[in-house]
């Protein structure tokens, strides 16, 4: 038991340091910024010219879809990364497992492509 | 090893090879003309895995260093999910090509959550509990909302979606306080870590988080609130889906977690089945009276159902798990031949849900009315019906194991939830004349399901197609 809580160490220092660090930059900005608001500073901004319309407006679904298909594949390089890192010491399996991964990811590759959500009309 | 790893889970790889080349194959060529098609040759192979895995008698077998586990309980549990699987799709197929929903992905998406639902009752880790409840959730997420232009249907997707990942939160809360607590996520170290007795209280949260995640899964009260949403918005065989192979897959993942992982602590976690389970039995049965449209009754009804499984679950020993599995095979027996009829239900092509509709049924067609009838006195445990020879095995662990106040709850729950089905009779035979009366509109497969179902509530009196036995091996190798 203590030995397995000794192994989680470093994340318990990295959390602590990550907490600290953020509440040290906001309270930074709270005691030592120079504050001079006019009511030009405040109003909302957006792209140099006056906000003309709400925030919350729907949005076509089509950029969720591209997000979704982005997203798949950010997920596949986090998993890439750690088993390139280890490539030398990986056995057969190792390597096999990766690649039937990636087979299946090209298998929903294909199908959405086929598909045509990957068309912007 | 690797060789002899995968031979042993072959029967998922088998499936899942089946819906990539298929997925692969339709989008290719006709796309949505290969619908039909899809749904026979996946029907077939759920069929012809149900089985060769049914007549494997290799005992227990581990692969992948106990993440995955093929014993007799997996098994009786993975050919109910594949048979109640395969039906349900052939079931659905009229219904779906009629109203233009029957798309190629959809066979598929059953396929797949089936190896999910294959994948959770062979669990031997948290991990892999998790990667085929993830499996399986996904591909039920979509399949909820496969009518995209009904608001109900994408409501229904939305709405199971969103405590799918409530609930998938929790349990991996749960998982995590559990590897926390014990150092490892095998099944077979936490059964070592958590003796009777010994339990820490971290390791308790983490039990009772992974209780409450799995409590979503099966709908038992107080984590049912999306079970009667879900039901009415999704397309009615999507209903007929939710209702069997996932439920069994639930329980059996509930049951194989309960003993392989916390099996020498059973009075830690009977105390909270007892809860749910009773909870479960009195909503279902006093919310669904007021319930007119019946796939919101049958969603009440299911939540019911589980109470009396986990009855069996609760008893925490070997009789119960046999009670609870052939409870399991009781109700999604039942369960398909009513959803059979439920399909059938329409009015001038549209499909109708209300149960003031079905007023005077037995004068136009007295062979599926009498059907129902069997399949309602069947649901609602009247005696010379299977249904109540299900009830009674988990009642008679419950008693054995001491939990006489379960008992009788559930015997008062059972009386007043008689009430709703036998209204559903009452409406049928003497019921007064409604102006706007139902046809019903039956495929072959659909009456030969409600017949088949029908009868089986009969026939399983005097010949029970091995189940009683297979159950009895089931249970006898998941509690020892």
């Amino acid at each position: 038991m203590e030995e397995l809580l000794r192994e989680y160490l470093p994340i318990l220092v990295f959390l602590v340091v990550a907490a600290g660090l953020g509440i040290v930059l906001i309270l930074a900005a709270v005691v030592l910024a120079v504050r001079n608001p006019d009511p030009e500073k405040v109003s909302a901004y957006e792209c140099g010219f006056n906000a003309f319309d709400d925030a919350r407006m729907k949005f076509d679904v089509r950029f969720y879809l591209v997000s979704i298909l982005f997203i798949i594949f950010d997920l596949e390089i986090a998993f890439l990364f750690p088993w390139a890192v280890g490539f030398k010491d990986m056995s057969d399996v190792g390597f096999w497992s990766m690649m039937v991964f990636l087979g299946v990811l090209t298998i929903g590759f294909a199908y959405e492509w086929k598909k045509g959500a990957l068309e912007w009309q | 090893m690797i060789q002899a790893d995968l031979y042993i889970i072959l029967p998922e790889i088998v499936l899942a090879l089946y819906a990539m080349a298929a997925l692969l194959g339709a989008v290719y060529t006709t796309k949505d003309g290969m619908g039909p098609v899809l749904v026979w040759t996946t029907a077939a192979l759920m069929a012809v895995l149900a089985i060769w895995i049914a007549t494997q008698d290799s005992g227990t077998r581990v692969a992948f260093g106990g993440m995955f586990v093929d014993d007799a309980f997996a098994r009786f549990a993975k050919v109910a999910i594949l048979l109640s699987a395969g039906a349900v799709l052939l079931m659905s197929q009229d219904y779906m090509a009629r109203r233009g929903l029957l798309r190629f992905e959809y066979p598929l998406l059953v396929a797949l959550a089936a190896v999910g639902m294959m994948m959770m009752v062979s669990a031997g880790d948290l991990m892999s509990l998790y990667m085929g409840l993830e499996l399986q959730s996904l591909a039920l997420y979509v399949v909820a909302s496969l009518r995209r232009d009904s608001a109900k249907s994408t409501e229904a997707g939305l709405k199971y979606f969103v405590l799918g990942a409530l609930s998938s939160g929790l349990l991996l809360y749960g998982a995590s306080l559990v590897y926390g607590y014990t150092g490892t996520t095998l099944f077979s170290g936490i059964l070592v870590s958590a003796h009777h007795g010994e339990v820490s209280l971290g390791l308790l949260f983490g039990l009772i988080f992974l209780i409450s995640g799995l409590a979503f899964k099966v709908s038992a009260v107080p984590f049912h609130m999306w079970t009667p949403d879900v039901y009415e918005g999704s397309p009615t065989p999507i209903t007929a889906f939710f209702a069997t192979a996932p439920k069994v897959a639930a329980m059996g993942l509930f049951a194989r977690l309960m003993f392989d992982a916390f099996g020498n602590a059973v009075s830690d976690w009977q105390q909270v089945l007892v809860v749910l389970s009773v909870l479960s039995m009195f909503l279902g049965a006093v919310a669904a009276i007021g319930q007119r449209n019946i796939k919101r009754l049958m969603a009440f009804s299911s939540i019911a159902h589980m109470g009396y499984a986990l009855i069996g679950l609760a008893a925490g020993t070997q009789a119960g798990v046999q009670a609870m599995l052939i409870y399991l095979a009781i109700y999604v027996t039942m369960n398909v031949g009513t959803f059979a009829f439920i399909l059938m239900m329409e009015r001038d092509g549209q499909p109708v849900v209300d149960i003031d509709a079905l007023r005077q049924y037995s004068r136009r067609d007295p062979g599926k009315a009498l059907a129902v009838l069997i399949l309602m006195f069947s649901l609602a445990g009247v005696p010379p019906m299977l249904g109540f020879f299900a009830k009674l095995g988990v009642w008679q662990a419950g008693i054995d194991a001491g939990l006489m106040g379960l008992v009788v709850a559930s015997a008062i729950a059972s009386v007043i939830g008689a009430f709703y089905y036998l209204r559903i009779v009452f409406y049928m035979y003497f019921g007064a004349e409604n102006e706007e009366p139902i046809e019903t509109r039956s495929s072959p497969v659909l009456w030969a399901a409600l017949m088949g179902s029908a009868a089986m509530m009969l026939v399983g009196l005097f010949y029970q197609f091995g189940v009683e036995g297979a159950a009895a091996a089931a249970a006898a190798t998941l509690v020892n």
